[in-house]
């Protein structure tokens, strides 16, 4: 591996690291998102409870599991290393600092929204995943497939929780709108011809991911669906 | 020379040199006429600490024409202050108000540290430059202009790109001190042109290597230095970089 060099230990290649495992999650997301839509079919969660059932059995999805949390953990190892190094990088701050001016207050503070982001991330795999792949589902539903659905219906019942999970999408779609044109301008991908569609791809991308997610326990809280 | 009106109160960073800790300073002036650049009323500022027997205050500045490079100052939270596409010298007293208090700070950041008051030591960015910044040639007779077409857009943009004055507001800005805006527009101005071909992986290989080992921070893709740069340089400089290390690293067959 000599011939690469520092490729990876570099700041762009660690900004590489960042912004390919970033683009991973990002359609990792449009997966998660499409799959859980299928709740506002309004089918008692018969289709989404056979998306669940294909996603928890099939060899592929449970292997692409492995590669997803090690992506999340490379994302998470070099964000945490890249903000240490950051901070080195300035040892005495400014008196008075007008970011504002300059860029959007997301784009600097990609570490905060993803602290948060993490902690959603721990409820979210112990209220559902952890239920799923461990603990069990304790109910079928009408095709004999595990009750996915009825554990959701039970879990947005609580208003605290609901609070949380709707308030820390707002934090991902403020992640995913710095995110995702990141993504490209760190891989190169800067170019006057499609500048303007990422851009706007990357705008409805964040709002309609997190509004989907947000809407569930909503949609759920309120008897929407039902 | 000072014959306004204008009454300020500055607060400017004193620090005697890098060992010693600093602080901010209130100063009062009267009577600062609106068509002053900034760094005339720190001089009318510093001929009042003189005839007072205190020390001046310690700045950069050189041509005082926005051209040179060496004047910084971070001016109420942004560097070369509240305009776009000026530096501190070509700013006038009139972009502020009348009563008006003044935070004037030092760079900062680990690879400039700090030498006295508001001056930082840039050189990190000599060595980035003396780390491949430039192109090899031999010596002799100017080639004919029209030898090498370079396409109009290619020039204009590494015509850009050699418009870095390279002030160092792009790390001053950047919320993690990256230097990457420099570095890349010193790329790019060669990577662009015909002369810079031959070196061009290596050059980037190399430059990108140095500025890591002088302590930037990293980019985060905030914007803060293309929108503070007085040359507005472009980003698409920095994306030229990583793509340009990409090729460098993983494809080209030459290392550094």
């Amino acid at each position: 591996m000599s011939g690469f060099g520092n490729a990876l230990s570099s700041s762009i290649g660690r900004k590489y690291v960042m912004g390919i495992t970033g683009i991973f999650l990002i359609l990792f997301l449009i997966v998660h998102a499409g799959i859980n839509s299928l709740i506002f079919l309004d089918d008692n969660g018969l289709k989404f409870n056979i998306g669940a059932h294909f996603m928890a059995t099939n060899w592929i999805i449970r292997a692409g599991e492995y590669i997803l949390f090690l992506g999340l953990l490379v994302h998470i190892y070099q964000a945490v290393n890249l903000t240490i190094q950051n901070r080195k990088a300035r040892p005495v701050g400014y008196a008075v600092y007008n970011g504002n001016a300059n860029s959007k207050w997301y784009s600097r503070s990609m570490g905060l929204l993803g602290t948060l982001l993490l902690i959603f991330l721990v409820i979210h795999l112990k209220d559902f995943w952890v239920v799923s792949r461990f603990t069990g589902i304790p109910t079928v539903d009408a095709n004999g497939h595990e009750d996915l659905y009825a554990v959701m219906k039970e879990k947005f019942q609580d208003p605290v929780r609901v609070a949380a999970y709707v308030l820390l999408m707002i934090s991902l779609c403020y992640h995913l709108l710095h995110g995702f044109a990141s993504a490209f301008q760190t891989m190169g991908w800067n170019h006057s011809k499609y500048n303007g569609i990422i851009k706007r791809v990357s705008v409805w991308y964040a709002v309609i991911i997190s509004i989907v997610f947000a809407l569930m326990p909503i949609a759920v809280y309120t008897h929407l669906i039902d | 020379m000072s014959t306004g009106n204008m009454n300020l109160t500055l607060k400017v960073w004193r620090q005697k040199n890098n060992n010693t800790k600093g602080a901010l300073v209130d100063y009062k002036l009267a009577d600062i006429s609106p068509d002053m650049s900034f760094l005339e009323m720190f001089d009318v500022l510093n001929e009042q600490l003189i005839n007072k027997g205190e020390e001046p205050v310690v700045f950069d500045h050189d041509c005082r024409e926005g051209i040179c490079g060496m004047c910084s100052m971070y001016i109420n939270g942004r560097p070369h202050g509240p305009k776009d596409l000026v530096t501190t010298c070509q700013l006038h007293m009139r972009s502020f108000k009348d009563g008006d208090t003044i935070v004037v700070e030092p760079w900062r950041a680990a690879a400039f540290p700090v030498v006295k008051d508001l001056t930082v030591d840039r050189s990190a960015f000599d060595r980035v430059i003396a780390a491949g910044g430039f192109i090899s040639v031999n010596t002799g007779n100017a080639q004919d202009a029209n030898n090498l077409p370079i396409p109009k857009m290619q020039a204009d943009a590494a015509f850009e790109a050699a418009a870095c004055i390279g002030c160092g507001a792009c790390v001053a800005t950047c919320k993690n001190a990256s230097a990457m805006l420099f570095v890349s527009a010193k790329i790019s101005q060669l990577a662009l042109l015909p002369q810079g071909q031959p070196e061009r992986y290596r050059r980037v290989q190399s430059m990108v290597a140095q500025m890591d080992a002088e302590g930037f921070g990293n980019c985060t893709n905030t914007g803060a230095c293309e929108a503070e740069c007085p040359k507005g340089i472009s980003l698409e400089n920095i994306a030229r970089m990583n793509r340009d290390f990409a090729s460098a690293k993983f494809v080209s067959e030459e290392t550094v």
